[in-house]
Formats: structure tokens, C-alpha cells, sequence
């Protein structure tokens, strides 16, 4: 079950890739596919029955439209920054903690930070993320202001990937 | 179209001649790093753009290529860094 | 011209103004990691922008450069992160005028513990 996810991953970005419905070249795709997912079990994923609940994908579809337009004013955001002669900077390196468990999701919300406003990923050690923060506002305490950072994201992806 | 490449192409040269002078002078090494880190985007882009030009999609394959060694690279060199290697 | 050509064209313009704001970035601000932080978002954003809106001014390569597009996505931000921490622990320095800096405060214990999950 596992490997076979994998292949149908695989075949799907080989059809994409080569853009043509030839069965000589699909043939090839679906062996390489199946060859590579067996070879390499470190790809295939743990729980198969995730890949079979539809609102996982929905979630991932809106999630997917809330990440461009976060990323758009992340970019307008360090744009005025660097425009501004005076380089309006406050930068230093929070800690914050993160409720989800699996590895996909820790790399989707460490990238997502680092795409998103004023904020980049350093380092994840447990459920604690170092975040390098260009305009620090006050959060003496770990519990307040920085958890914002990575609560917007947390509610999709805790549906997409736990 | 034609007079919209220009000024695309003068922006991105732009770009990569800045990230080149950060790779020549940057302070330290990682400093370094970010600039060719930078330069490798803004290169796969510009070979996106090629295939645009020369209405090839052949291109397109090269820049997925092109992109796939320049992570490696960048791993490959913060890794060095780190002293893993 | 056709509609989505005209919206490819606006996607390259925004994407190669992206760019360049992003290099300038890498230009002007003080230290490694806030160069890192304009580094990464505006060449991302403006190298998303600009293959979308080749894909979209010919719509025959829209899957190919959507898989660049997510190639990239996925693989930007985790070389910065990266870099980010190999510079922090390279013994790099931030940027004078920083507030704060949590990790080099954990960093001890972090190596400890990793040590001794690694036997």
C-alpha cells in the first residue's frame, strides 16, 4: 500500500513532466516509478490512510490561497524596508513553540515561516522553533505576541498533515 | 513585447550583477552563500524567460535541472559550513 | 494580444521588479541574516511570478512550469534555513543593533542533548 501511493505520486509528475500519452513512454514511467518507490522506502509515507480523506485536500487548497497572499504582503512588507533610505530594521532571534508533531508538517510550517512577513526559520529542535525576526515587538515572554507568528499556519496545517 | 523584454531583462541584469558584487565582497562566507543563493533563482527565472524568447519548451527541462543542482550546491556548501562534511 | 497574454506579460513585470528589489536587498541590509531574509522572500515571490506568467502566456507549459514553480517553493526557504543555521553556528554575529538572541542562549543545551541521543 505504502509503495504503491509512492508510484502513483511518482508516475504523475513522470506524465507531467514528459507531456505525452505515448503508452511506449508510460509503460517506461510506471516501471521507473515503481522501481524508484521500491528502492527507496524512506520516500513512501507512514500512515497510507491519510492520503485517502478528502478534506485533507480541501484544507490544502485554501491553505494554499491564504500562503500566496500572506507571501504577497511578506513582499511588499521587506520591499518598503529595503526601499527606505533610513532601513527601518529591529532584528534578533525569538523562540517559539509549536503544537504539531509530524516531520511533513514541521518542514511545511518552518517554510511557511520563512516565506511569510518579517520572519525566517533558524533552527528546530523538538517542538521549539528559533525564528530570526527583522522587526522584533515586544514578547518577553515565550507564551505571548510571537506565537502569532506560527498560529495562522497551525490551523490548516494540523488538518492537512497530523 | 518586444520593449517589455528590455526592460525585464535590464531589471533582472540589474539583479544579478548585485548579488554578484555580494558574492565578490561579502565579509564572510555565508555572506557569500546568500549571494549565490540568490543568483541561482534569479538564473533559473531568466531561463524560464529564454524559453520564452526562443519559443522553446526544451528550456523549461534545463531550468528544473538548473535548480535542482543549485539546492544541492547550497546544501551541499552549509553543510560544509556546519563542519558535517 | 489575448487576455491571459496580457496577464502573463504583468506577472514577468512584477516578478522582475521582485527580483531586483530582492538583490538590493541583498545589498543593503547589514548582516547575513537579515540579507537572508530579503534574499529568500522577494527572489522567491519574484521568480514565482515570473515562470507562472511564461506558463500563462503560453498555456501549453502551464504544468511544467507549475512543477518548477513548486521545485522551487519547496527547496528556497529549506536552503536559507540552512545556510541561516550553519552561519549561526559557524560563530557569525548578528547585526549590532539586535534585541534578542533565544538560540545562542539554548544552543548548549540543544548540543547536549544531541549528543546524547547520539550515544
Amino acid at each position: 500500500m505504502r509503495v504503491f501511493i509512492s508510484t502513483v505520486v511518482l508516475f504523475i509528475v513522470w506524465v507531467i513532466l514528459t507531456q505525452s500519452f505515448d503508452p511506449q513512454e508510460l509503460f517506461t514511467g510506471l516501471i521507473v516509478a515503481a522501481v524508484v518507490s521500491l528502492i527507496s522506502p524512506a520516500i513512501a509515507s507512514d500512515k497510507p490512510k491519510k492520503w485517502f480523506q478528502p478534506k485533507r485536500y480541501v484544507y490544502l487548497i485554501i491553505y494554499l490561497f491564504y500562503f500566496i497572499w500572506e507571501m504577497i504582503k511578506s513582499n511588499i512588507d521587506v520591499a518598503k524596508r529595503v526601499v527606505n533610505p533610513k532601513l527601518p530594521i529591529n532584528p534578533g532571534i525569538v523562540k517559539v513553540k509549536t503544537k504539531l508533531k509530524t516531520n511533513a508538517a514541521k518542514l511545511a510550517l518552518a517554510n511557511s515561516i520563512t516565506l511569510t512577513p518579517g520572519t525566517l526559520t533558524v533552527d528546530i529542535h523538538d517542538e521549539w522553533f528559533y525564528i530570526h525576526w527583522i522587526d522584533v515587538s515586544n514578547c518577553d515572554d515565550v507564551n505571548r505576541s510571537c506565537q502569532e507568528i506560527v498560529e495562522g499556519f497551525e490551523k490548516y496545517l494540523e488538518v492537512i498533515f497530523e | 513585447m518586444s520593449s517589455i523584454l528590455i526592460i525585464v531583462f535590464s531589471l533582472i541584469s540589474i539583479a544579478t550583477l548585485l548579488s554578484t558584487i555580494r558574492i565578490i565582497s561579502g565579509p564572510t562566507i555565508p555572506d557569500r552563500a546568500v549571494g549565490l543563493d540568490t543568483a541561482t533563482t534569479i538564473t533559473t527565472a531568466m531561463i524560464v524567460l529564454f524559453a520564452q524568447i526562443f519559443h522553446r519548451a526544451i528550456y523549461l527541462d534545463i531550468a528544473l535541472v538548473y535548480a535542482i543542482l543549485a539546492f544541492l550546491g547550497v546544501i551541499a556548501i552549509a553543510r560544509y559550513l556546519e563542519g558535517g562534511m | 494580444m489575448l487576455w491571459y497574454e496580457i496577464i502573463g506579460i504583468v506577472m514577468i513585470i512584477i516578478g522582475a521588479i521582485f527580483l531586483f528589489l530582492g538583490a538590493l536587498g541583498i545589498i543593503r541590509m547589514p548582516d547575513v541574516y537579515n540579507r537572508m531574509q530579503a534574499g529568500t522572500k522577494a527572489t522567491t515571490l519574484g521568480a514565482l511570478s515570473v515562470i507562472m506568467g511564461v506558463g500563462i502566456y503560453h498555456p501549453a507549459w502551464i504544468f511544467k512550469t507549475g512543477i518548477i514553480s513548486l521545485f522551487i517553493l519547496l527547496t528556497n526557504p529549506v536552503s536559507s534555513n540552512a545556510l541561516a543555521r550553519a552561519a549561526h553556528n559557524a560563530g557569525i554575529p548578528l547585526y549590532e543593533k539586535s534585541v534578542v538572541d533565544k538560540y545562542a542562549e539554548d544552543k548548549e543545551k540543544i548540543r547536549a542533548e544531541e549528543e546524547k541521543q547520539n550515544g
